[in-house]
């Protein structure tokens, strides 16, 4: 026996590492990524968590890259996305959601700021897709399809790129140098925009040109009527008509006193365009109540700031000059509203329709296969291809709820399946979904306190003269806090909870970027690393006997 | 408007934060922390008392830059851990007596002093029944010479190596296979039992502090703050125990946190006999949610459910608060 041990040691010890106490376990725990309730959520299929995860550590750009892979429009879907994300978020069951849209927004315009472009492709496909149509869900198909190397060109009736957000949107919730700049980035990649090009008919087009498929998104642009007995002095517009035409040279005419009329977020962005023309009064007629009105609250709230006034229960019964007769309604049992028969007279210098807009199907004539239903396009919900082999349609014109993140999302999808068509091979198959993050997986514990920042909002009396935006950004430091709200639901953020929890050192530290991994030898199975995950990443497993 | 906001998602509730900086990360998120209770031990599932133990001594070698000798008290973290001829300690480490470690620790200091070898630290480590009952006198001893010794407390509130026998440290009401629940009182009787982290402080040594293994930055921080202090410090942390608690194995850091959360176990520093900070708490709950998982206190509960005993306990939790100041006054309810 030498005395060459370490001091205080006069045994040989055996180490306990030759005792495996991993043959202890009944349950193992496994590491796993869930789909967090806001990418579920998404309809243009972000991964939102994914991106909040670079934002939080302040690298916006890889942020950027990041949510560009399923989204183009960061600046743009930061102002006008309803982001039902945010209602999904579990945070709002801590103390508010985490304000998803703004961080989305300050990464738009960060990007504009500092003029990040998109990748070029790194290999040309040699096939050639024509888009019809440049609004949201056409450059959001041209945008993925030129990424994969196809060769795209985007055919548009209209005289700028944008479609509905150019023409529908009013210039108060999305500045046009925003919309322009985010549809010229596509431009640079190398998609051919054709403006002033209306297709009249798409079997000569689609032969004419030598594409080797076509995605059909056109919108929805002609205002429905409503048959309202009027006199010949009685001025009736239509919605989309006078939104139009505010992104021309002259401003519609709409005298002091205007009726909206109709309840959807359309309706809404009249009556506030109404007001920043300057009219006197703006009064949407709806015939249901508020509860059960299309438009988003938060609009109707800010347009109720704003001044504008709304009947409700009403419906218009005749337009006299000068003059509206008004009929007010009741719920029934079911909430559709009845007459009762009870008329009052509103005055007004123009009423103004807004009561939904149809799709001008003229240029689908003669194309076989194709099915139309309700007045849209019917399409394969799982490819957006058409009855016709290699047509596919996607935005306003064909069924779904109508909006830009929806119109985004079918461009992403109809460009992913018009590519494997394309390769005569099936999609990649979309990675299984994985399990949803449910609040019960959390430890909410472990999450610092912190309401949401509240973007500053233009003060009321500017916003009603002017068309300036009316939510502004939020500035790096609030935007960084913003980010750094989010749970990272179902999807290791690094906490290294499991790692210092472990009474068994059974959990493998692999570094930075890398996460972790369990040493079965000596794992246990206690569970107290899953219990003690905050963001719920790690399940619990019975073991085979 | 233009103070930078320190936000960092999950800031040190968490063991490690990416968002933090390298020295504001726990000890124990370190790829190099020392694991000097290594794998392989013998405890129990879900072990509060492995788990505290890892955390304090690694805290204490990585303040002590690795010169560290433990003297350990028999008791369920000595038997787990040495099983002849293997030892999970990654420092060196001996075992004496059951009653004996504080006096271990002193003789250490002491041989440390007369070879001079002055960088090197001593502590001295047991369970509850180590150290509130049978090591007391040792303990005592060490405190009013002012030894230059650390002693840890685990404290998982009976003797749970022998078969969960009641020990000073056991609270009141708890079921034990010594305080059976049966009677009229059933468990731990009211009004026994001692607080050794105040008689500590009774003895006016230069550092006394309270911990749980729900917290793992404040226990880091109060062990380096320790190690930064010559003379008798005491450090008392609890380790729930999901064998003697009737606790289910993943629950152990849960029901330190309610421990803590409850206002059951106060979490505070003392220096010199006088308490200098406490931890508040930060979500006031009930002491029913702590007590309920715990098949101890199961005769608390049920048609049969001894309340007038819930209120006792609450009681007590009550008069902590009120006694350390455990509430923000606006997080007062």
């Amino acid at each position: 026996m030498t005395m060459q041990k370490p001091f205080a040691i006069t045994l040989d010890p055996g180490s306990s590492l030759a005792n495996k106490t991993g043959t202890w376990r009944t349950e193992r725990p496994v590491y796993v990524d869930r789909l967090p309730p806001c990418n579920a959520q998404c309809p243009a299929g972000e991964d939102i968590q994914g991106w909040l995860f670079h934002a939080e550590s302040g690298d916006y750009e890889a942020a950027w890259r990041h949510l560009i892979r399923d989204n183009p429009f960061p600046a743009i879907m930061g102002r006008v996305c309803y982001h039902t994300c945010e209602g999904a978020c579990n945070r709002g069951k801590i103390d508010a959601a985490v304000g998803i849209n703004s961080v989305e927004r300050f990464l738009g315009d960060e990007a504009l700021r500092r003029c990040w472009q998109f990748a070029t492709p790194a290999a040309e496909s040699g096939r050639h897709v024509l888009v019809v149509g440049a609004g949201p869900s056409g450059m959001s198909a041209a945008y993925h399809l030129r990424r994969m190397g196809h060769s795209v060109t985007v055919k548009e009736a209209g005289p700028l790129m944008g479609g509905m957000m150019r023409f529908g949107i009013p210039k108060y919730r999305l500045p046009r140098n925003v919309l322009d700049a985010e549809m010229q980035r596509i431009v640079a990649m190398g998609v051919k925009v054709e403006l002033n090009t209306k297709v009249a008919n798409l079997t000569d087009a689609m032969r004419d040109g030598g594409f080797d498929a076509t995605f059909l998104a056109v919108g929805a642009h002609i205002a429905k009527r409503a048959f309202i007995p009027a006199v010949d002095s009685s001025r009736i517009l239509d919605a989309v008509s006078v939104l139009r035409s505010m992104e021309g040279e002259d401003q519609p005419m709409l005298g002091r006193r205007v009726v909206v009329y109709g309840g959807g977020n359309t309706a809404i962005d009249m009556a506030r365009t109404a007001k920043r023309l300057g009219v006197t009064e703006a009064i949407i007629v709806y015939r249901r109540t508020r509860e059960r009105m299309p438009a988003h609250d938060f609009e109707v709230e800010e347009a109720l700031q704003e001044g504008v006034m709304v009947k409700w229960l009403s419906t218009i019964r005749q337009a006299g000059e000068g003059a509206l007769t008004i009929e007010k309604m009741v719920l029934d049992a079911k909430g559709n509203p009845q007459p009762t028969g009870e008329f009052e007279s509103l005055e007004a210098d123009s009423l103004v329709l807004a009561l939904g807009q149809d799709v001008d199907l003229s240029l689908l004539e003669g194309v076989p296969g194709l099915e139309i239903k309700d007045g849209v396009v019917q399409v394969d919900p799982a490819t957006m291809m058409t009855g016709h082999a290699g047509l596919f349609a996607g935005g306003d014109m064909v069924p779904a709820e109508r909006n830009v993140t929806v119109a985004v999302g079918h461009g992403k999808k109809a460009a992913r399946h018009i590519d494997a068509w394309l390769r005569g091979t099936q999609p990649q198959a979309e990675p299984k979904k994985h399990a949803p993050a449910t609040f019960e997986l959390l430890n909410p514990w472990y999450y610092s306190d912190a309401p949401k920042t509240v973007q500053p909002q233009l003060e009321i009396a500017r916003r009603t003269s002017s068309f300036d935006e009316v939510q502004g950004g939020l500035t790096e430091d609030n935007a960084l806090f913003e980010a750094r709200r989010c749970l990272s639901c179902g999807n290791c953020f690094e906490c290294d909870n499991c790692y210092g929890v472990c009474p068994d050192n059974a959990v493998i530290k692999l570094g930075s970027g890398k996460r972790f991994a369990f040493n079965y030898d000596y794992c246990k199975g206690c569970g107290v690393c899953a219990s003690e995950c905050p963001c719920g990443a790690i399940e619990m497993v019975p073991e085979a006997v | 408007m233009n103070a930078p906001i320190k936000f960092y998602q999950t800031g040190t509730f968490t063991v490690g934060n990416r968002l933090l900086s390298a020295e504001q990360r726990s000890v124990q998120a370190s790829l190099e922390r020392n694991n000097s209770l290594n794998s392989g031990h013998r405890a129990c599932q879900g072990c509060g008392e492995a788990l505290g133990a890892r955390y304090a001594v690694d805290a204490a070698m990585r303040a002590t830059q690795g010169q560290l000798i433990a003297a350990n008290a028999t008791g369920c973290l000595e038997v787990f851990s040495t099983p002849y001829p293997e030892t999970s300690w990654q420092l060196p480490w001996i075992h004496s007596l059951f009653g004996n470690a504080a006096a271990v620790g002193t003789g250490i200091a002491a041989a440390i002093k007369v070879k001079g070898r002055n960088n090197l630290r001593v502590i001295a480590q047991g369970g509850d029944g180590g150290t509130t009952d049978i090591g007391f006198g040792c303990l005592s001893g060490m405190f009013e010479r002012n030894d230059d010794v650390l002693y840890i407390c685990y404290d998982n509130e009976a003797y749970m190596n022998t078969g969960v026998q009641r020990s000073s440290a056991t609270p009141p009401a708890a079921r034990t296979a010594t305080t059976m629940a049966v009677g009229t009182e059933p468990g731990a009787v009211f009004g026994q039992g001692k607080n050794v982290p105040l008689i500590a402080m009774a003895h006016e040594i230069p550092y006394v502090a309270t911990a749980t293994v729900a917290d793992l930055h404040d226990l880091e921080a109060k062990v380096e703050r320790a190690m930064g202090i010559h003379g008798a410090r005491y450090l008392h942390i609890l380790v729930p125990c999901p064998l003697g608690w009737g606790a289910a194995s993943n629950d152990t850091i849960r029901l330190a946190r309610l421990a803590r959360e409850t206002g059951l176990f106060p979490v505070f520093e003392a220096e010199r006999g006088e308490v200098t900070a406490v931890t508040k708490i930060r979500r006031r709950v009930p002491v029913e949610e702590y007590l309920r998982p715990q098949k101890r206190f199961a005769h608390l509960f049920g048609p049969q459910g001894q309340s007038h005993m819930l209120e006792r306990i609450q009681a007590q939790a009550d008069r902590n608060i009120k006694r350390f100041g455990l509430l923000d006054t606006e997080s007062a309810q």
